[in-house]
Order: structure tokens, then sequence, then C-alpha cells
């Protein structure tokens, strides 16, 4: 026990020796979570996000343009600016705006016909910047809605509509191809609008009364963010700080493991072999050692950020230490297979440095999941680090249970177990 | 104490040591005196258990090594060639880290550390980081951290390697306190004067075989001359040293830069004559010393290369 506890002391000692590793293990994580924290939607998960630029170019110049592009000024996401079709183009091309929307000549008239007859639809083209597929979809969704509602009030109490409604009743009326029970019900429903219209003219009020609007949503939304409990906002700080503690730790297993490549290129090396000492001591001392720094690291990372930030853990707090514990474990494996499979110290560098970012990036611990394909989330499932980022988020901010942290828990370690095999079986004791 | 037998270890193609074998007893100093890449240092890794031999054994009082953890080992203490010492931790850390591999703790392992510190002179630096030594205290450090747990064996690779000549001898002392303690000692070196001055016998290794293992003294029995003389030349260039040879007495003739040194059976009757032909000859010297052949010699006699050629 004496040797094997040496070696895990000696291991922390040198560790904590190394302002440098101190360093990259602790500040560089708390200052990019922060960062990360805070563009996620910071403590009260209803940070100031950037809105999206949309340039709208008004070729009809009819009131129903006017009030579309009041409509869309209105929304809260949207940052709306009138432009020309070539200044547009010119600047979605270079990223400049997001989106550019272009109201074509006769929309009014056009919309307001179709809305009636079904005569052909007007075409509103949406310029984009490819690279922001999200947010199309956003402007889509909210064009769509101030269409209607733009093209509506103004079809039932603007004078365009007033215009057409006469125009439609009139062709109505003079279309010998249509049925008699037909022309009837759009005869009733043209001349109440018409009646409706002439109200509004007679006594000057168009401001007044709910259908003088024109049509509206018939719904309203209220959002509510489903976190560990009533009252309890999401804090984008408890998943930045575990997606950086995880992409650090990482880093540090590797760091065991190039440095255990390198350790065996000295006579240190040979000093430990010639000792009365097991593999299994050896390896082992090293796994725990690792294992306490990561979980060193994280503590103080989790410290951190809920002293600063206010992140709690509002879970289960037993779920929270097995998988900081477990991903801890899988850690120092991975670093000993590291040092199991690496040939020269450069290449195994490179290559480790790649799958760790790779593991990283796939786990979830830039950016969540969600955003990536079906198939590739299909595929996040073997990937260790995914399973340490749902039992972290589920033992912070989600709130969960214990029993959540299980199915997590047991993979990190089922991944210790593979790693810990293949390091054990691969690594070259001999100094040849 | 240790016996050697029969070694013979190859990487690929490459034969690194070859049915190398010797013995040393309780006290004895033993040289392995070679050049560069000779299979000094995979001899002594094999003796220590960090690589397995392709034939051969070792016996430590009779007995092999035969796992990580065999007791056997405790009676081997390492030092490495290249510095085993972790430089941001103070000499005591480093040393009490060495000391618990061998299950020392406490009162055992300081007393222990406060010996092996004295014995190598480091005693008032124990609290001082390594990276603040120079090169010859690392290598005494390196030295005293393997006396921790008392080992019978002592194998030293190369352990002078990169030293100040005032350490060198700091750390031959200390090697000749051990010796007088009774320790075995295996020294590899490629200076034969440290062979000369510290080894009871030496084993000469030349790619990877041993070309001979006796006593300095026997070893110096095998060389055709007894003693040479050194004469530096006031001109060196176009010397006929072929003529030298045609001399009676005269066994071998060599120069180096514008030092002839003349092999000769008897001093008494061949220096005489050797001068007496440079005078007349017209080839005046500055300087003349006769001295005893030495380990070189040896090697040059043995291998037909010098040591620091090979």
């Amino acid at each position: 026990m004496i040797p094997f506890l040496a070696l895990v002391r000696k291991d922390l000692k040198l560790f904590f020796n190394d302002r440098r590793a101190v360093i990259v293990g602790l500040v560089v994580p708390i200052l990019l979570a922060s960062f990360f924290g805070y563009l996620f939607g910071g403590q009260r998960g209803n940070a100031e996000t950037s809105k999206v630029s949309v340039l709208v170019i008004d070729q009809d110049g009819s009131d129903t343009s006017r009030g579309l592009i009041t409509q869309l000024s209105g929304d809260a996401t949207l940052d709306v600016k009138p432009s020309t079709l070539d200044v547009a183009r010119e600047l979605v091309r270079k990223g400049k705006a997001t989106a550019a929307i272009v109201i074509p000549k006769d929309f009014g008239r056009d919309a307001g016909r179709a809305l009636f007859t079904g005569d052909a639809k007007p075409q509103v083209e949406v310029l984009y910047d490819p690279s922001h597929n999200v947010e199309l979809g956003m402007v889509k969704g909210i064009l769509s809605g101030a269409v209607m509602q733009a093209v509506s009030k103004e079809m039932f109490s603007g004078r365009t509509g007033r215009e057409v409604v006469n125009e439609s009743l009139a062709r109505v009326e003079n279309d010998p191809q249509m049925s008699a029970p037909t022309r009837k019900a759009l005869r009733d429903l043209l001349g109440g609008v018409q009646q409706l219209n002439q109200e509004q003219e007679r006594t000057g009020s168009s401001a007044q009364g709910p259908a003088i609007g024109g049509l509206s949503m018939p719904f309203q939304t209220k959002e509510e963010a489903v976190t560990s409990g009533q009252n309890v906002e999401y804090n984008g700080y408890a998943h930045s700080f575990g997606g950086m503690g995880i992409q650090f730790i990482l880093f540090m297993g590797l760091d065991v493991g190039i440095t255990l490549l390198m350790l065996r290129q000295t006579g240190l090396w040979q000093r430990l072999r010639a000792a009365p000492l097991s593999r299994t001591m050896l390896l082992g001392s090293r796994a725990v050692s690792a294992s306490l720094t990561a979980g060193f690291i994280l503590t103080v990372l989790f410290c951190f950020a809920r002293v600063v930030f206010g992140v709690r853990i509002q879970g289960s707090f037993a779920g929270f230490v097995g998988v900081c514990a477990a991903f801890s474990l899988m850690t120092a494996a991975f670093g000993l297979m590291v040092a199991a499979l690496g040939e020269t110290v450069e290449a195994t560098r490179g290559y480790s440095v790649m799958a760790t970012l790779v593991l990283v990036m796939l786990g979830g611990a830039w950016v969540p999941t969600f955003v990536f394909p079906k198939w590739l989330q299909r595929l996040t499932i073997v990937i260790p680090t995914r399973w340490a980022m749902d039992g972290l988020d589920g033992m912070t901010w989600r709130g969960l249970g214990f029993s959540a942290a299980v199915t997590p828990i047991a993979i990190l370690l089922g991944f210790t177990v593979l790693f810990g095999a293949v390091a054990v079986m691969q690594f070259r004791w001999r100094a040849e | 104490m240790l016996e050697v037998n029969g070694l013979t270890k190859s990487y690929a193609k490459l034969v690194a040591v070859s049915g190398v074998s010797f013995r040393a007893d309780r006290g004895e100093t033993i040289g392995l005196l070679g050049p560069n890449g000779a299979g000094k240092t995979t001899t002594v890794s094999i003796i220590s258990g960090l690589l397995n031999a392709d034939s051969g054994e070792v016996l430590i009082e009779g007995k092999q090594v035969k796992s990580d953890t065999d007791p056997v080992k405790l009676k081997i203490g390492l030092v490495p060639q290249d510095m085993a010492l972790y430089e941001q931790l103070t000499a005591n850390d480093n040393l009490i880290f060495f000391a618990a591999l061998y299950s020392l703790a406490g009162a055992k392992a300081k007393s222990a550390i406060d010996n092996a510190l004295h014995l190598v002179g480091l005693a008032d630096r124990a609290n001082d980081k390594v990276k603040t030594f120079s090169g010859g205290m690392k290598r005494r450090l390196n030295l005293a951290a393997a006396l921790l747990h008392d080992p019978q064996i002592l194998l030293l690779d190369e352990p002078t390697v990169g030293v100040d000549p005032q350490s060198r001898n700091a750390i031959f002392d200390n090697l000749e306190t051990l010796k007088s303690r009774g320790k075995t000692l295996i020294y590899t070196t490629h200076y034969m004067e440290e062979a000369e001055r510290l080894c009871d016998r030496i084993v000469i290794i030349d790619h990877g075989k041993v070309v001979a293992n006796d006593t300095l003294s026997n070893l110096h029995k095998l060389l055709p001359v007894t003693n040479v003389l050194a004469i530096e030349l006031e001109t060196a260039n176009g010397f006929p040293t072929g003529q030298m040879l045609a001399l009676p007495e005269v066994k071998s003739a060599e120069l180096l830069q514008s030092t002839l040194r003349v092999g000769l059976h008897d001093l008494s009757r061949g220096a005489p004559i050797v001068l007496r032909w440079l005078a007349e000859n017209g080839h005046s010297f500055r300087h003349v010393a006769s001295e005893q052949p030495n380990l070189e010699t040896v090697f040059l006699s043995l291998t037909g290369r010098s040591l620091r050629d090979s």
C-alpha cells in the first residue's frame, strides 16, 4: 500500500507543482465556460440575444405592403430594415444580413384577390444566407403570420379591400359557369364584407371594434421553460461548465497518456520498473491519480459556477457525484489507452488531440446534440462524452433523480473497463 | 553474489549482446568497459529486470528474478544512465518517493534518506528543488536514490556522464565508500580511467561480446609491451614511424599528432636506444615521459580499435 499511495501522491504533487497544468486545467475552462454560458442564455436563460437581421424590399408600395412591414418590424426577434433588391442581395451574400424579403408589385391587390377568390397568389421572394438555415425557418413563420394579418386587415377595412370586394362581387354576379348555391354563398359573404366596409366608412371609426383590424391570430402563446421545477429558471452556465469541464478533463487524461509515453523513455521509468512493483500498481496508481485530478477539476469548476453564476445541482447530488466519478475514471482509462497505443510522442499527440476533439464535439460539450442531424444524434450513443453530458445536464439544470444518472454512470464505467482492458493488454512494459 | 550466464539479446537483425557471462562477488567492483553501443546498457537492463534476455540467465545469490514483484529485486539498486529524478520536486521529496517504492516509510525512510544524502554530500540541499541543482549534484542525487533500500548489488550505468571533474571525483569517493561497506558494484563506462581507478575486475565488451574478463594487472599481461615511451617531437611531419620498428626492444610505434608513443619490452634498455636514434637522425624533441600501458592500450590490442574511435 505504501508504494501505491506514494505513486498517487507523487502524481498529484507534480500536477499541483506545475502551475501551467493547473491554469490550463482550471482557469481556462472557467473562462470558456463563462463565455459559452453567457452565449447560451446566461443565468436566467433569457439574456438578450442578437436579433435576426432582415431586409425588406417593398416593390408594391401599397397600404397592404406597408402594413406587412409594420407587422414584421413589430416582432421582437427581427431587426427589419428597408432596402433595395441589389443592395439586399449583396448584403445577404456578404453575411451582413440573414434574409431579405421581396414584396412584389401589386402584392396588396393580388393577395386580396387570392384570399377571396383563389386567384393566382403573389410570390414573396425570400433571399437568405445558406449558413443560417435555422433562422430562415423562423423568418418564414413570422412572415406567414404577418402577411395573414396585414392582408386580412386591408381586405376588411382598407381602401384596397373595398375595391377588391366590389370587383369580386361583380365577378360573382357575372360568372355564367358558377352554380346558383355557390353564387349565393359568395354573394352573402362578400356582401357582408361590403356592408361592414360601408358601415365603417359611414361612421368613420375604422379604428374601432374587434373586426375592424381584420383577421388576427386566433391564439396567444405562453412560454414556460421546463426546468427542474416551477419558478426555477434555466441557467445556461450549468451546461457550459459541464461541457468545458468535460473537454478539459479529457485533455488532462490525454496529458496523462502522453506523459506516460514520455516517461517510458526516461531513467525514471527504468527506476520504477526496477523496483518490486506490479504492473497493476503502476497503471492503477496513475489511473487513480488522474481520476482524483479530474474530480478536483470538476469540483472547482462547479463550485465556481455555483458561487458566481448560481448554478445548482437541482437533481440528485449522489447522481452528480456518480457521473463525475465515472467520467473521471473513464478519462483516466482513456489516457492509459493513449499511452498503450501510442508509438511516438509526437504522432500520439496529434491523433489523440484529434480524437479528443471529436469526442468533445460529438458529446455535445460545445453545442447541444439536438442541433446535429438525426443520423449523427444516433451515432453519439457510442460516444462516452455524450453520456457524461446527459448525466451532468440531468443532475444540474434538468433536476432529474438518481435513476436518470444510472444509465450514464453504467455506460461510462463500461467505457472505463473497455479502455482499461485495451491499455493493460497493449501496454509495452519493456524498455525495448 | 551475481552470476550472469550466456546472456543473448537481439533486436530484429541487430545482436545487442551475445553470450555475455561474468560473475561478481560480495564487495567486488566489476567494470563493464566498452564503447557506446557495445551492449553494456543492454546487459545492465537485463540484470535489473527491465529487459528479458532471449537466452541466458541472471542469478542473484543463486536466484532468478521471476516476476515484477519478486523480493530478489530488493537486492538490486539501479542508477540509470539517464537522470531518474523529478525536477519539480525537492531532493527530499524525490527520496521519500523512491524510498516508498520499496515500502520504506516513517522513521526507516527518514534514516535511509539522511544516510544517503550525507553519503553524497547533499544533506544541506535536501529541501531544494532538483531543478536548481547542477549536473553533478543531480548525478549524486541519482546515486542516492538507488541506495535507500540498502541493496547489496548496485548497478551503475555510466553514472558520471556529463559531470565536471570535481563531481566525478565526489562520485568516485562515494562509490569507494560503498565498496568499503561490502557492496557489489557493477559499473559501466567507456572511460578507461574510471574503470582503472574503481574496478577490481574489468569485463571488456565489444559488439555485444565479452572480449576480456580479468583483473587490471592480468589484462596488462595480455599486452605485447609492458611500457610506453611518450615523446613529444619538435616536428612530426614526415616522421618515419616504420623505421622505429626496426630498432631492438621496440615493439610498437604510433604517432598521434606530435606525440610519438613507442612500446618497449624493457624500458631501461630500450629508452636509450630510441632517444639516441632520434638524436642521430636529427629529430629533436621537447618532452619525454614513460607510461604504464592502460586499458585504452588493452582495448586497442584486443579489438584493433581505439575506445574513442569505436
